[in-house]
């Protein structure tokens, strides 16, 4: 157990994204490419998915408003995104995307939209859940966030 | 170790091309670290993810987001990568249409990833070739044994050419491995030129005739495979059994194993003429749907390359099937066999008998992946008739080499490559009438065939590269452009792939293209291009210009002299294709176009892509497509970009290809290309 307290929180709060389905395996196979070489590798693949991930969020959003919905064009969006979203472990916006996708295909309008107003929800929240994560990861100071304790 | 190395390479530019004989020793000792990774995905999330990945594995990775960007480096540095790893969905390009073209001109390993597991998805991947699929979120875990591809598919290569019984060339070759004996070879990297393919080794070498080739495969030249094929036809395609075509061709030093693997080629190739689905190994005698009879037997062969030409280029699969049953001897009665859109592709890889087909299941691999290039080209071509042209061209152009040898052609001549032309006629599968022999590989599939069945010769030629690199292509290519070349061509033709060149059938078209020897210096470097272009500005205009062949012819030579086009000029490969394409688009199908982009793009990467981009769009497409088939073929071993002037069956398949332009168009051109001696070819 860290004996740093700071350290101790920043584990607490890593333990509970996973607990709670914020964040799957795959945000360990990101955490254990981290090393001295890149010491804020998770971080700054975190950041890159969010600003390249909110253009798609912007795409689908106008794709929405219009009239009628280009569902294939919706499901190609969608697929980007849960690819990307699905690479850094984002586990509960992953399932919504999934979700968005199965409306898509079964030309269900009110769904997607539903699904895609739940999913924005998840995206943001995974986002603040984040962003305080690392703010609190910088503070503690170096340390390898998945396990070896320095 | 290679893992800072990998940072260093990691630029845009083509990958580290620079490793010393040093280096390649001590990175052989420490394979499979230092191998190199190309990998392409438009995520960037993903990318960035991947390449720490696959860094941690102590690769040498370069990334890319946009695959155009991606086969410029693959092109500029054809030894610079060991694998490429791609996304399936990327918006410049699909994924599998990068697959194919790497398949073709380069024959490298690729692997696909998509967050999308469907099963369909996945297939696809394997029928393009894809080496394996790897489904996203990519764990470190599933990188960490991607080497396994590069070294089997080296060491079917081998196998190859032990097949071919260069018994003690595989040896030289294995030991050079096991010694790590880099001197030898020009690779950059170490192990690689061990482990690699023998090519690498016989790059400086300028992967040369066959009996240079490091690499055991045997080059199924024009001729040879005309013999083969007047074997076969004698036989009758359901007795056509390894040993008796051997005994009745009786070509000192080949072997069982060679006729056999380049038999299942044929099979493959002909049961794509006849619109069957890719099934490579299967594909003879099934096939047979009428118009295919014809081509039956031949279109089990080139089945796989025409198919992917008819795929790519929209060959008409008449074409590729009137060339085939051209080729078969038979009057392909029917040729226009129309072929079901986009078994195009498969019609031409028959063209490529190489032998590295002998590979076998790689083959078979690889035609398939040939083939779905080809489809991918193919769609560049767009319908234009060019593309069927293009593939009519091809698949004549291979099927020329097979009709030429069945001397059916002949009177086709341009029947078949005018069914290349029919481009348009996409549905019609080739005229009988006038291909009557000539298969119409590539009715108006639409999709140029020709790109096909470059795409199919190019990776003859590249030899190992097995099915379809497109070196079957080339001969289509050539066959239109070089229907002149039919005779030249029939004993030189770039060596693999079809004896096309030779069809005596053929007869207007002499091309003037120097048949690739001639061809060969002088195509080699822009020549080979030039042609492309040309045609397909020409093609455009439906000129019928008789190509200078030349240039077509020289790029298929290049090819195959693998040392002179290839090595040197890639161009020459681009030519070739164009050519081929252009006799295919006669019509002034955009296929010409198409054709030349691939032909360009054989033409080395350089080169074609210049020539592409001057050629028309199209053609860019075409060319990539056609020159990444190209090369593979002719190069055996070396550049792909020999593509073209390998296959020599061109010649055949030009004039088949030109024989099919009739019925699109006024095909009769079979070249039309008059107008593009290869020389002038305008940039």
């Amino acid at each position: 157990m860290e004996r740093n307290p700071m350290r101790r929180q920043l584990q607490t709060m890593r333990k509970s994204l996973f607990d709670q389905g914020y964040l799957d395996d795959q945000f360990v196979q990101l955490e254990e490419l981290q090393d001295d070489a890149n010491p804020n590798f998770v971080e700054e693949v975190v950041t890159l998915y969010y600003r390249d991930s909110g253009r798609i969020i912007l795409n689908i959003e106008q794709a929405l408003e219009r009239k009628t919905f280009d569902f294939n064009k919706l499901d190609a969006y969608m697929h980007q995104f849960k690819g990307s979203s699905s690479s850094i472990g984002a586990k509960k916006v992953k399932a919504e995307s999934t979700l968005f996708r199965e409306y898509c295909r079964s030309r269900n309008g009110e769904g997607c939209m539903r699904t895609f107003q739940q999913l924005k929800k998840e995206y943001a929240t995974l986002r603040r859940k984040l962003e305080a994560y690392f703010q609190l990861a910088r503070q503690a100071g170096p340390v390898e966030t998945a396990c070896r304790p320095k | 170790m290679n893992s800072s190395s990998g940072k260093e390479y990691m630029s845009t530019a083509s990958s580290s091309t620079g490793w010393k004989a040093a280096d390649a020793a001590a990175a052989a000792d420490q394979f499979p670290a230092g191998l190199r990774v190309l990998v392409v995905d438009d995520d960037p999330t993903c990318l960035m993810i991947l390449e720490k990945m696959l860094r941690t594995c102590l690769y040498e990775v370069t990334k890319c987001n946009r695959a155009e960007i991606a086969l410029l480096m693959l092109r500029e540095n054809k030894n610079g990568f060991d694998i490429v790893i791609s996304d399936v969905h990327m918006p410049d390009m699909d994924g599998f249409k990068l697959l194919e073209h790497i398949g073709l001109e380069m024959d490298l390993p690729v692997i696909m990833m998509s967050a999308d597991d469907g099963k369909h998805v996945v297939m696809k991947g394997v029928t393009h070739g894809a080496c394996d699929y790897l489904i996203k979120p990519v764990r470190i875990e599933a990188l960490k044994n991607i080497w396994q591809h590069v070294v089997r598919k080296r060491k079917n290569e081998w196998k190859d050419f032990e097949q071919s019984g260069s018994v003690e060339e595989g040896d030289r070759l294995l030991k050079q491995a096991d010694d790590a004996d880099y001197s030898s070879s020009a690779n950059e990297g170490n192990w690689k030129s061990s482990k690699r393919r023998k090519d690498d080794e016989d790059e400086t070498d300028e992967r040369d005739d066959t009996s240079t080739l490091k690499k055991p495969r045997v080059v199924w030249s024009v001729e040879l495979h005309q013999q083969f094929v007047a074997a076969v036809n004698q036989l009758g395609i359901d007795k056509a059994v390894p040993k008796k075509i051997l005994e009745l061709m009786n070509v000192p030093g080949l072997t069982r194993e060679n006729v056999a693997s380049h038999l299942q080629k044929y099979r493959l190739y002909l049961r794509r003429l006849s619109g069957v689905s890719q099934h490579p190994s299967n594909l003879n005698s099934s096939f047979m749907s009428p118009q295919e009879a014809a081509f039956g037997p031949l279109s089990s062969l080139n089945g796989l390359d025409l198919q992917t030409l008819a795929a790519t280029g929209q060959l008409p699969a008449q074409s590729l099937a009137t060339l085939q049953a051209a080729g078969l001897g038979r009057s392909a009665g029917k040729p226009g066999i129309p072929m079901p859109s986009v078994d195009q592709r498969n019609i031409f890889s028959f063209e490529n008998p190489k032998l590295r087909f002998g590979e076998g299941q790689q083959q078979h691999v690889n035609n398939n992946k040939q083939m779905n290039l080809l489809h991918g080209i193919p769609t560049t071509m767009e319908p234009k008739q060019l593309a069927g042209l293009h593939h009519t061209a091809q698949s004549m152009g291979n099927m020329n080499v097979q009709v030429a040898s069945n001397g059916s052609q002949s009177s086709q001549n341009n029947p078949l490559l005018m069914q290349m032309a029919q481009p348009q006629a996409r549905g019609q599968v080739i005229n009988d009438s006038s291909l009557g022999h000539a298969p119409r590989l590539l009715s108006p599939m639409g999709q140029p065939i020709l790109s096909n069945g470059i795409a199919t010769n190019v990776s003859t030629k590249t030899g190992i590269q097995e099915n379809i690199r497109a070196p079957s292509y080339n001969p289509v290519l050539q066959t239109s452009l070089m229907l002149n070349f039919p005779t030249n061509h029939a004993s030189e033709l770039p060596g693999n792939s079809f004896p096309l060149g030779t069809t005596p059938g053929i007869p207007s078209l002499t091309p003037k293209v120097a048949f690739p020897e001639d061809v060969n210096s002088d195509i080699k470097g822009s020549v080979g291009f030039m042609l492309s272009y040309d045609i397909f500005s020409d093609l455009n205009q439906h000129k019928p210009q008789n190509w200078e062949l030349q240039n077509i012819g020289m790029t298929f030579d290049a090819s195959q002299h693998s040392n002179n086009l290839q090595g040197n000029h890639n161009h020459s490969q681009p030519v070739l294709v164009q050519q081929g394409f252009s006799s295919g688009q006669v019509n002034g199908q955009n296929k010409s176009a198409t054709v030349v982009s691939k032909a360009m793009f054989s033409a080395g990467d350089s080169t074609g892509h210049a020539s592409a981009q001057n050629g028309n769009q199209h053609l860019n497409s075409l060319l990539v497509d056609g020159t990444v088939r190209v090369k593979s073929e002719t190069v055996a071993d070396a550049t792909p970009t020999n593509l073209y002037p390998d296959h020599f069956g061109q010649e055949d398949l030009m004039s088949a290809l030109l024989k099919q332009q009739d019925p699109i168009a006024p095909a009769e051109h079979e070249f039309d290309f008059d107008g593009y001696s290869l020389d002038n070819i305008p940039e």
